[in-house]
């Protein structure tokens, strides 16, 4: 009951008097409606903002035409709130990033002119932030093919929307999520031209045409993440960020289809300081999946060692009497 | 020396057909299971393994299919038939003449006819290798081949990795067998007599 007569005031207080108002929320993905959801202390704040940016479609009032105009939002400026509120920024206002000129409506336009925070403009050089290793990073994304484009735009935000970023790897309990979700990132621009074409000028890029040489591939790109092959791997970090130049980009089959996996060191490498010692090398990859050559049953390979040795033994036995038995 | 017919045509080529790409199988799937990021002359590089295990697998299922319809059509496969009487004391009759009785100059238990292709130690290896562990390995075979088409979990392991390890089992036990039976081929008239027959199909016997 407060938080309705808090909302009604809210909405008296700031979005009427400014003549704009935004299409109804999906309730779906509305923290206020859902329970289960992250309860933000800057929800309220959150909403002037949410009430347009939060769907597809605002309406505000024109006061030359005098009455109610309804737009669509340009969709790069739309952010769903359910994916806020799970992101790992949901504790933020909106105004910590953007400046509070934006409460304004229209906004000014020298904001587009905003100066925008980078990872590290926040996380670089904190202890609380120390485990994350954001300086690393922050030299692995210098060293990557991507760096080369950050003339051109190309940030850290264009992997990881500050709205609805949020680690995935760390504390998986589905990997097959995480790789999905993790490889989304990637197609967000290979996979999508008008996306690639911001930053780069070259051809379209067939993603599934270009790997056409990898067996399985379906069953590849849903079980590994496209940075296992396309990173160089930093064992002081758990995400590698330094994304190599495509002829550089792991072709062997034997560099995870090994004893040595390479995805012991990237795609299972949070999961494996927790190693399963069930007789398994590589035990952990069994959790969520199975790797040809990576998973290798030490007790089998003793078994059937020991059965083999014992077949051979008893036929140079059985030899050695044949030849004893011919001399006579 | 009599010689009888016993291995007609079809039999020999399927037979040789079926002895190659188990031999191609073993070297493609211990390259596969067993490869490393050093190169190791013993294996063969995953790729090519991966290439040439399926491709022989495919041959072998079909070979195998081959293999089934022709013993129902042929009637051959009266030979593999476990005479339920004196099972166990045949395999024993037959087991002490290969571990003694042959040393002792003992006449052969079982000796080959027309109607007796097989002692019963081989009707018996022969039933298992060619009746259970082939369509368990061609069926789990099937199953990684077409990853898709197998149970994702199962109580809560890896319907893959079961997969793997039932076909990796019969692999190996299928391989043990391949090693005796060739040994054992050298246990006719003369060391060379049983390999001669699966060419010419004439059994060579001195028994008679």
């Amino acid at each position: 009951m407060t938080l309705t007569v808090y909302r009604f005031c809210l909405v008296v207080f700031f979005l009427l008097p400014s003549g704009i108002s935004g299409s109804e929320p999906d309730h779906e993905t509305d923290p206020a409606k859902d329970s289960s959801l992250y309860q933000s202390p800057f929800f309220e704040d959150n909403e002037r903002c949410f009430k347009c940016h939060g769907q597809n479609t605002y309406s505000y009032t024109n006061e030359n035409l005098g009455r109610e105009v309804k737009a669509i939002m340009f969709s790069e400026r739309v952010i769903p709130r359910g994916k806020f509120y799970e992101s790992n920024h949901k504790s933020f206002s909106c105004t910590d990033c953007h400046s509070s000129d934006y409460t304004k409506f229209p906004h000014p336009g020298e904001l587009r002119m905003e100066q925008m925070y980078n990872c590290i403009d926040c996380h670089g050089n904190d202890e609380k932030f120390a485990k994350f290793h954001f300086e690393e990073i922050e030299k692995e994304y210098q060293e990557s093919v991507h760096y080369q484009y950050e003339e051109v735009g190309f940030s850290c935000w264009k992997c990881h929307d500050p709205h609805t970023y949020k680690i995935s790897i760390r504390n998986s309990s589905n990997l097959k999520e995480t790789i999905l979700y993790d490889n989304n990132i990637c197609l967000n621009c290979h996979a999508d031209y008008s996306h690639f074409q911001l930053l780069s000028d070259k051809k379209e890029i067939n993603i599934v045409a270009k790997h056409d040489w990898l067996p399985n591939q379906e069953s590849h790109f849903k079980s590994v993440r496209c940075i296992e092959c396309h990173t160089k791997v930093n064992d002081s970090i758990l995400v590698a960020h330094r994304v190599k130049p495509v002829e550089y980009a792991v072709k062997g089959c034997n560099e995870c289809h090994s004893q040595n996996s390479l995805l012991m060191s990237s795609l299972y490498k949070f999961q494996s300081r927790e190693q399963r010692a069930d007789g398994f090398l590589n035990g952990v990859i069994l959790n969520q999946s199975y790797v040809i050559g990576a998973n290798r049953n030490e007790y089998l390979n003793l078994i059937g060692l020991l059965i083999f040795l014992a077949v051979a033994g008893v036929i140079v036995i059985h030899i050695s009497f044949r030849i004893i038995k011919k001399r006579k | 020396m009599s010689y009888i017919y016993l291995y007609p045509k079809w039999i020999r080529l399927w037979h040789l057909l079926n002895g190659l790409l188990f031999i191609i199988l073993i070297i493609t799937g211990l390259s596969m299971q067993y490869t490393n990021k050093e190169d190791n002359i013993f294996l063969v590089g995953f790729a090519r393994a991966v290439k040439w295990h399926n491709i022989a697998a495919i041959l072998l299922t079909i070979n195998y299919i081959v293999f089934v319809t022709g013993n129902v059509i042929t009637k051959n496969f009266r030979f593999y038939k476990i005479e339920r009487k004196n099972f166990l004391s045949d395999l024993i009759s037959q087991f002490l003449y290969y571990s003694r009785g042959m040393f002792r100059g003992e006449k052969h238990p079982f000796p080959v006819t027309e109607n007796r292709k097989f002692n019963p130690l081989q009707k018996f290896t022969y039933f298992m290798a060619m009746y259970v562990a082939m369509p368990l390995l061609i069926i789990s075979g099937i199953g990684l081949m077409f990853p898709e088409i197998t149970v994702n979990r199962f109580f809560d392991v890896s319907g893959l990795i079961l997969t793997d390890l039932l076909h990796v089992i019969m692999g190996f036990l299928l391989s043990v067998f391949m090693l005796i039976h060739i040994y054992t081929c050298t246990l006719g008239s003369t060391p060379g007599s049983l390999f001669r027959s699966m060419l010419s199909g004439y059994h060579e016997s001195d028994e008679h």
